[in-house]
């Protein structure tokens, strides 16, 4: 019965849309309008030719919800597909963060050295700041940047989750 | 120079005799006065001035749940489009077959907020299945197609057209409907075999079976409603209908239950509870049908059979959902059915059919009406029986009088009975019964109307009198808003806050003032003769029916209650029917 406590879970979901103007309001209309959330959203346009764009999303709810919210995308006019790569088999997602530390001295040194370990590179250097560009799973960002937070970290930008199902088959 | 080159005003009114249209509800102003100058040179499709744009909407949707047809409107840029979203929020909700084309300011005024600018498509996107900007006028003819397209496939709906005044009066090439593909949308009709095998699984084993039908079978088309009946009757289970899918199947009909919900009837929704297979076919699961969501039908398998895939599972978990055109669903699982030789467990039935008989003698929708003072049911009751052995259509409002209309009027056939049932608009019925009867010349429209509801459109008796549409406006007046003032009388400790229809019109002097026809009954003895006056005379006719003031509705499911909580009658002092959490729902 409907007044069991369902698990809230998080799902990877990508939207094969028509590139045409007004398409990402309606999705994220869509969202908004009806009380969903969007942990990450990400879009661009992935094959020219057929003005086709690809936009990636991160939503949480419960199951039934889930369910919904794929069957809203599904029923909007310029959706193409809906593929949740949370449950259609593995998938692999990545992000990228640049990330800016302001500091001088052991803060400073210390910084570049869990930049490292976490294979992120330096894209810009001032004798008082570095910018660091991060890619990797959400989980390996946000470890970085809880890190870089004593050091002196002043900016944080975001791509948001692109993802892709493993093996041969295509959206 | 070819024969398909035109300006684009040109283009919207080949498009719309391509598609069939032959009649626009509309209202000119200036972005949308080339297409005006465009209707004025043709003969073919017919524009109806209405008197407000929201009544435009309205008057296309009982044009179109009347005929199956898409419903067309014509509103200009700006406050023509703002006051059409009603109804469009209106058509989006009961799922009707709209095209509504908005002027719009000139492409390069675009966001300069120019006179009379609004952003259409972006206040138009959450309350229309979809819509388009058009700012090209080659991209004219597809677009207009794809929207009739998008309007009348998988579940209907509005679809906004929104055509900037450049684009209109600029020449370049039409694209006919012939030559026009969507791309994406095209939504399943055929249903699923396996999902219908395992329905039909269900549904031969079943001991307390209830069919529970909706407005997704009169918009499938008569052939679903008589697939519908046909299916009903060979397996002898009963019916009840939602007050979306009234019609669908015959009222009169022994096995038919009535509507459910909550002003449904004691037999409809006690069934619901306590059924063991409920096989749902064109309904939504929505909240004035379930009541309290954790106790609804809580022993029941549930099948559901709906075109639009996330009607599915949004409120209610189904065991076996079916997505298909009902229709085509029904179809098949009648085929399926015969070939598997299906016999319903007979002797689980006839205790069924016991059960739900005694429930029945309860005669939950009986009344008492005597003497002089003219019962609201009575009424309803009366105009049934006057209107029944003729073409008649019925419309109504919203309030205690839909209500009592879906409750005591016997709907025989789809596409009868036209009512907001999603939205709640009141103001919905009197513009609807014009679109009605622009169909339906010869047929009597009556629109069951409460003096509050009434007014909130009247100005369309304007309409009504120049296109000599003799529309009857039947008002239950009670002088109250009477479903606020009911509501207020359980939650509220009968404290009627703004609830009494103050410095109400006469209503005979208003018709008049029309040209139009009015009657007062205020006398049970003499109602019946003024009925049939009413209908009688050929002009449009406010019948003002001055009805016992202190009626409520009843049944009732107080809200937050489950099904087998339905009261009869007002609760006692003590009974505190409606708990707190009841008392946040609408």
């Amino acid at each position: 019965m409907s007044n069991e406590v369902e698990e809230i879970v998080t799902h990877t979901i990508a939207v094969l849309v028509d590139n045409e103007s007004g398409v990402l309001a309606r999705v994220i209309g869509l969202f908004s309008g009806r009380g969903y959330n969007i942990e990450s959203l990400t879009v661009a346009e992935v094959d020219p030719a057929e003005k086709l764009s690809r936009i990636t999303l991160v939503t949480s709810g419960t199951p039934m919800v889930i369910e919904q919210i794929k069957a809203q995308l599904g029923r909007l006019v310029p959706v193409h597909k809906v593929r949740d790569l949370t449950v259609d088999g593995p998938s692999v997602s990545r992000e990228l963060a640049l990330v800016k530390v302001v500091g001088s001295g052991e803060k400073r040194v210390e910084s570049l050295r869990i930049a490292d370990i976490f294979r992120a590179n330096v894209v810009d250097s001032t004798n008082e700041s570095f910018v660091f560009e991060i890619v990797g799973k959400t989980d390996k960002l946000d470890a970085f940047i809880a890190l870089m937070e004593p050091l002196g970290l002043v900016d944080v930008s975001r791509t948001g989750v692109a993802a892709i199902a493993r093996g041969t088959g295509s959206i | 120079m070819s024969m398909d080159r035109m300006n684009g005003a040109q283009m919207v009114l080949k498009a719309l005799a391509e598609q069939g249209v032959e009649v626009i509800f509309g209202y000119p102003g200036g972005a949308v006065l080339p297409i005006y100058d465009a209707i004025f040179q043709q003969n073919q499709i017919k524009h109806v001035l209405v008197r407000h744009e929201q009544a435009a909407v309205h008057a296309a949707e009982g044009y179109a749940r009347s005929t199956g047809k898409v419903g067309c409107v014509l509103v200009t840029s700006g406050p023509g489009a703002t006051n059409a979203v009603t109804g469009l929020l209106d058509a989006m909700m009961d799922s009707i077959p709209i095209v509504c084309l908005t002027g719009q300011v000139p492409t390069h005024l675009i966001g300069n907020d120019a006179f009379q600018e609004a952003d259409t498509t972006g206040i138009t996107r959450p309350c229309t299945k979809h819509n388009y900007l058009v700012k090209k006028t080659d991209d004219l003819g597809r677009v207009m197609h794809e929207a009739f397209h998008v309007a009348r496939s998988g579940r209907p709906g509005p679809v906004v057209v929104d055509l900037p005044k450049d684009v209109l009066m600029k020449e370049g090439e039409y694209t006919p409907a012939a030559r026009v593909k969507h791309k994406t949308y095209k939504p399943q009709v055929k249903a699923d075999r396996a999902a219908l095998e395992e329905a039909l699984d269900l549904i031969a084993n079943a001991k307390k079976p209830i069919f529970y039908t909706g407005g997704g079978v009169v918009n499938s088309g008569p052939a679903a409603c008589q697939l519908l009946t046909q299916l009903v009757r060979m397996t002898g289970y009963p019916i009840t209908q939602t007050l979306m899918g009234l019609g669908a199947y015959p009222a009169s009909d022994p096995q038919h239950l009535g509507m459910l919900g909550m002003h449904g009837t004691y037999e409809a929704n006690w069934a619901m509870h306590d059924c063991d297979v409920m096989i749902c076919i064109g309904a939504r699961f929505d909240d004035r049908v379930t009541g309290r969501l954790d106790a609804f039908s809580p022993g029941s398998k549930k099948i559901q059979i709906d075109i639009d895939p996330s009607s599915i599972n949004k409120n209610v978990r189904v065991d076996v959902p079916v997505v298909g055109d009902v229709a085509h669903a029904l179809e098949d699982l009648i085929k399926l059915y015969k070939a598997r030789q299906i016999r319903p467990d007979a002797s689980a039935l006839k205790d069924w059919w016991t059960q739900i008989e005694e429930w029945r003698a309860v005669d939950c929708l009986k009344f008492n009406q005597d003497g002089k003072i003219i019962k609201p049911q009575y009424a309803i009751q009366r105009l049934y029986e006057l209107t029944k052995g003729r073409e008649t259509y019925i419309t109504t409002e919203v309030g205690q009088h839909q209500m009592w209309a879906a409750q005591h009027y016997k709907f025989e056939r789809p596409n009868q009975w036209m009512t907001s049932g999603g939205l709640g608009t009141m103001g919905y019925g009197f513009p609807a019964a014009i679109g009605v009867q622009m169909a339906h010349p010869d047929a009597l429209v009556v629109d069951v109307s409460g003096e509050a509801s009434f007014m909130m459109n009247m100005q369309e008796l304007g309409t009504a009198i120049q296109y000599r549409l003799p529309v009857k406006v039947f008002i239950l007046n009670n002088q109250y808003m009477g479903m606020v003032r009911q509501w207020q009388e359980l939650l509220h400790g009968g404290r009627y806050s703004e609830s009494y229809s103050e410095a109400l019109p006469d209503f005979v002097k208003l018709a008049e003032a029309f040209g139009a026809h009015g009657i007062v009954a205020d006398d049970a003895a003499t109602l019946d003769e003024q009925i049939k006056e009413m209908i009688e005379i050929d002009k449009p006719v406010i019948f003002d029916c001055r009805v016992d003031a202190s009626e409520n509705c009843f049944p009732m499911i107080p809200s937050g209650a489950p099904h087998n909580q339905i009261l009869l009658g007002p609760p006692g002092e003590d009974n505190d029917a409606i708990g707190d959490e009841g008392k946040v729902l609408v």
